[in-house]
C-alpha cells in the first residue's frame, strides 16, 4: 500500500495523524528501540529514522549533537538499514528514510532505493536535495514504490510552490517557519496562510512540522494539515527525562 | 576559455562539479543573489566601482616583486611575486569582502554574516561592515578562536559579534554549518559573505570574479616587468579563492603552467592534511551547498584534516578546481608542515618578506622547481597574505624560545594585574 492511501486509511480513525522521529544510534540503538516502543503504544502513525550525517547543516542543537555523538559511537549505513528492517517488521507504523543527500550519493542512488526497500521503508527525506538535482533519484523511487518526500517553505513563492506541487507523491512536508529545527513555532495566521497556499499545489496529505511541542499546537492543526510532525520536542523530552516522561509527553500530545 | 559560460540546464556546473545543493527554504534566496549578481557582473559602472574601492580603501593595485636574491640563490627560474599580502587588513580576502559589500548594499539588506578559520577573512568581513554600517555576526570554530585571539580581537574592536562554533570538529566547516542555519532563519535581511570560492552556485563563480582582479593587474605587471608572460604560476590551495585570482588571470595563455599548491600537513598517508587534489585521499561529494572533492570516508562523513595554516585546514575544494584538475588545467601538488617552515624562514632572510603560513605553501611548490628550470624562465608566486600579523602562529610554527619567554612574561604580568 502506498504512503498516501495508508494515511487516508489512518484518517478514517482519527483527524490528525502524527509523524515522529529518532536519530539513528542516538543515544543507542537500544534507546531508539524504547523511544519507537513508545511512539507505536501512543499510536504514532509514521516515523522518521534519521541517519546521522558529519554536516547536519539544516538541523538545529540537539539534532546536531545526537548526529555527532552517534557517529562517534560508529554508527554505519549497514546498521541504519538493519534498524530499519527491524522497525518496519515489528511495528505497525510506516517508516521513512530522513538524512542528507551525501549518505544517498556515497551509496549510489539506485543502491539507496533498493536498500531502502529491502528495509520496508516507504520513503524518504533529503532536505538538501533540492528538485533540480533530484529527478533521476525521484525516477527510481517511483519505479520501486518509494516516495520522496517534497519540502514546501514560507519562503517558496506561488510558482515554486506549483514545481513542488507537480512532483509531490505520497505526502509533503510543511515546514512552518524559517529556520533549523528545535525552535519553538508560534501557530497563527502565517501558518494557515501558508498551508492554504500549499494546499492549492497539491493533493497529497499534508504535513507540518517544526517547533510542534504541545497539544495546543495539535489543536491548532487539527482540521488545517493531514498530519503533525513531532521531531526535537520528543528527543528533548527523552534526554530530561527518560521512557516515562516520554509516555507521558506522548499520551498528553496525542490526547 | 570561459569556464562560466555554462550550457543550458547547467548552470553553476564545472564538469559534474558545483551546483546548489540546498534546503528548499533557502531557493528565494539564492534565486535572488544570482539575478542581483547577475545585474553586477553585467553592469561595467559596478566593476569601476569596485576597482576604485580598493584603489582608494585598500591600496590596489598591489605590486610585484622580483625576488633576485632567491632566484640567484636556487640558481634556476627567476621569481616573482605578486603582492596581495599589501591589502588592508593583510590579506586578499578584502578582495571578495569588499565586492560582496557593494553587493550587499545593492540586495538593500543591513546585515552580514561570515565564517572564518583563520579569521583573515572574518577580519575582513569585520573592517568592510564598519565602513559600510552593517552589522555583523562572524562565526568562527571554537578551536580556532581559541588558537587565533588577535584576529579575534580585532574583529570584536571592530564592531563584529564573534560566535565560537562548539559542533563538529570545532573548524571552519563547522563555522560554515554555522553560518547556513543562521541563513535559513534571517534571510530576510541577512548576506552571507561566503569566504572562498566553495559552497552553492553562485557563491564559486562570484568569489572568483571579484578575486579575479588579482590576475588581470599581475599579468599585466609582470609583462611590464619581465617583459614576457611567465612559465609557471604558483598559488596556495584551500577553498582556493586567491588561486582562482590569480590563475584566471592566464587562463587563455597556453604556455603557462598554473600549479595550486595544497596544504600536505603530516605527508601523504598521515591522513593528517588538507590535500583534496594533490594526493589521493579525497573522493567526489556533496556537502555545505555543493559537489567537489571531500576529505571523507567511504560512507560520506568527513574526516578530520589539518594543515598548520588554519586558513588551508578545509574538507573541499573550490568546484571549479576538481573540473581544471580532471581537464589537466592545474596541477596539484602539496606542501607538508615541515617544508613549509622552512621555505618561510628562507624567504624571511634572503628577501625580507613574511609570507603568511597559506602563502608560504606555493613558495614550497616553487622553490623545489625553479632549481629545475632555466635562468631565463620566469616563476609567478601569489603571496596571498602576510604572516607578521599571525606572530603568535608563526611564532609556534617556529617554536621560538625567546618569544616563549616573552609571552610567558606578559601572561604573568596579566596575572599580577588581576590578583
Amino acid at each position: 500500500m502506498g504512503l498516501e492511501s495508508y494515511i487516508a486509511e489512518r484518517k478514517q480513525h482519527k483527524d490528525l495523524l502524527v509523524m515522529a522521529h529518532v536519530v539513528c544510534g542516538y543515544p543507542s540503538f537500544e534507546a531508539n528501540m524504547q523511544e519507537l516502543e513508545i511512539m507505536h503504544e501512543a499510536g504514532v502513525d509514521l516515523v522518521e529514522l534519521q541517519f546521522p550525517f558529519s554536516e547536519p547543516s539544516a538541523d538545529g542543537p540537539l539534532f546536531v549533537h545526537a548526529n555527532e555523538q552517534s557517529l562517534k559511537s560508529g554508527t554505519t549505513v549497514d546498521q541504519c538499514f538493519d534498524f530499519m528492517k527491524l522497525v518496519s517488521e515489528r511495528f505497525s507504523f510506516k517508516v521513512l528514510m530522513m538524512g542528507y543527500y551525501n549518505t544517498v550519493f556515497k551509496m549510489g542512488e539506485e543502491v539507496f532505493v533498493q536498500r531502502l526497500k529491502e528495509a520496508g521503508g516507504v520513503g524518504y527525506i533529503v532536505p538538501d536535495l533540492p528538485l533540480e538535482e533530484s529527478a533521476h533519484l525521484h525516477a527510481l523511487s517511483e519505479a520501486a514504490d518509494i516516495e520522496p518526500i517534497i519540502l514546501m517553505t514560507p519562503t517558496s513563492s506561488d510558482k515554486r510552490l506549483a514545481q513542488l506541487g507537480a512532483i509531490s507523491r505520497g505526502m509533503v512536508y510543511v515546514v512552518a517557519r524559517k529556520g533549523v529545527t528545535g525552535s519553538k513555532t508560534n501557530m497563527g495566521d502565517d501558518v494557515i496562510g501558508l498551508i492554504e497556499r500549499c494546499r492549492q499545489h497539491t493533493s497529497v496529505p499534508m504535513g507540518v512540522g517544526f517547533g510542534i511541542s504541545s497539544k495546543a499546537d495539535m489543536d491548532f492543526l487539527r482540521g488545517n494539515a493531514d498530519m503533525a510532525i513531532v521531531g526535537t520536542a520528543a528527543l528533548q523530552t527523552w534526554e530530561d527525562s527518560g521512557a516515562e516522561g516520554l509516555k507521558k509527553f506522548f499520551a498528553e500530545l496525542m490526547a | 576559455m570561459d569556464i562560466f559560460d555554462f550550457s543550458d540546464g547547467r548552470e553553476g556546473y564545472y564538469g559534474k562539479y558545483g551546483g546548489v545543493f540546498l534546503p528548499e527554504i533557502l531557493h528565494a534566496t539564492i534565486e535572488e543573489l544570482l539575478v542581483c549578481f547577475r545585474e553586477c557582473k553585467a553592469d561595467p559602472k559596478f566593476w569601476q566601482d569596485y576597482v576604485t574601492l580598493l584603489q582608494n580603501y585598500s591600496g590596489r593595485p598591489t605590486p610585484v616583486t622580483h625576488l633576485e636574491n632567491l632566484s640567484r640563490k636556487l640558481g634556476g627560474a627567476q621569481i616573482y611575486v605578486k603582492r596581495d599580502d599589501l591589502n588592508h587588513t593583510g590579506s586578499h580576502k578584502i578582495n571578495n569582502v569588499m565586492g560582496q559589500g557593494l553587493l550587499c548594499q545593492r540586495l538593500g539588506k543591513k546585515r552580514v554574516i561570515a565564517e572564518t578559520g583563520a579569521g583573515q577573512h572574518g577580519f575582513a568581513t569585520a573592517t568592510m561592515a564598519a565602513k559600510f554600517g552593517f552589522d555583523c555576526k562572524i562565526y568562527m570554530g571554537a578551536v580556532d578562536v581559541a588558537r587565533q585571539r588577535p584576529n579575534v580581537f580585532w574583529m570584536e574592536n571592530l564592531g563584529a559579534e564573534v560566535i565560537a562554533v562548539e559542533d563538529g570538529q570545532r573548524t571552519l566547516k563547522d563555522a560554515v554549518n554555522a553560518c547556513m542555519r543562521d541563513w535559513v532563519t534571517n534571510m530576510a535581511d541577512t548576506h552571507y559573505i561566503l569566504g572562498t570560492a566553495c559552497g552553492p552556485h553562485p557563491f564559486p563563480e562570484m568569489v572568483s570574479w571579484f578575486q579575479s582582479i588579482i590576475g588581470m593587474e599581475a599579468r599585466e605587471q609582470i609583462l611590464k616587468q619581465a617583459g614576457r608572460l611567465p612559465d609557471r604560476v604558483y598559488a596556495c590551495v584551500g577553498g582556493g579563492s586567491n588561486a582562482m585570482g590569480i590563475f584566471q588571470g592566464f587562463f587563455d595563455d597556453d604556455n603557462v603552467e598554473l600549479v595550486g599548491c595544497e596544504a600536505g600537513g603530516h605527508g601523504v598517508g598521515s591522513y593528517m592534511h588538507s590535500a583534496r587534489l594533490a594526493y589521493d585521499d579525497a573522493t567526489v561529494g556533496v556537502a555545505q551547498g555543493y559537489k567537489t572533492y571531500f576529505l571523507q570516508d567511504k560512507e560520506g562523513n568527513m574526516a578530520e584534516t589539518h594543515s598548520v595554516a588554519a586558513g588551508l585546514d578545509y574538507i573541499g575544494v573550490n568546484p571549479i578546481f576538481s573540473y581544471l584538475h580532471d581537464q589537466g588545467k592545474v596541477r596539484f601538488e602539496a606542501a607538508t608542515d615541515i617544508e613549509v617552515k622552512e621555505a618561510l624562514k628562507l624567504t624571511m632572510r634572503t628577501e625580507g618578506l613574511i609570507p603568511a603560513l597559506e602563502s608560504t605553501h606555493a613558495f614550497v611548490t616553487a622553490i623545489k622547481e625553479a632549481p629545475t628550470m632555466s635562468k631565463d624562465e620566469i616563476i609567478l608566486i601569489n603571496q596571498s597574505g602576510r604572516g607578521d600579523k599571525d606572530i603568535f602562529t608563526i611564532a609556534d610554527a617556529l617554536d621560538d624560545a625567546k618569544w616563549k619567554t616573552f609571552i610567558g612574561g606578559k601572561a604573568d604580568q596579566y596575572r599580577g594585574e588581576n590578583s
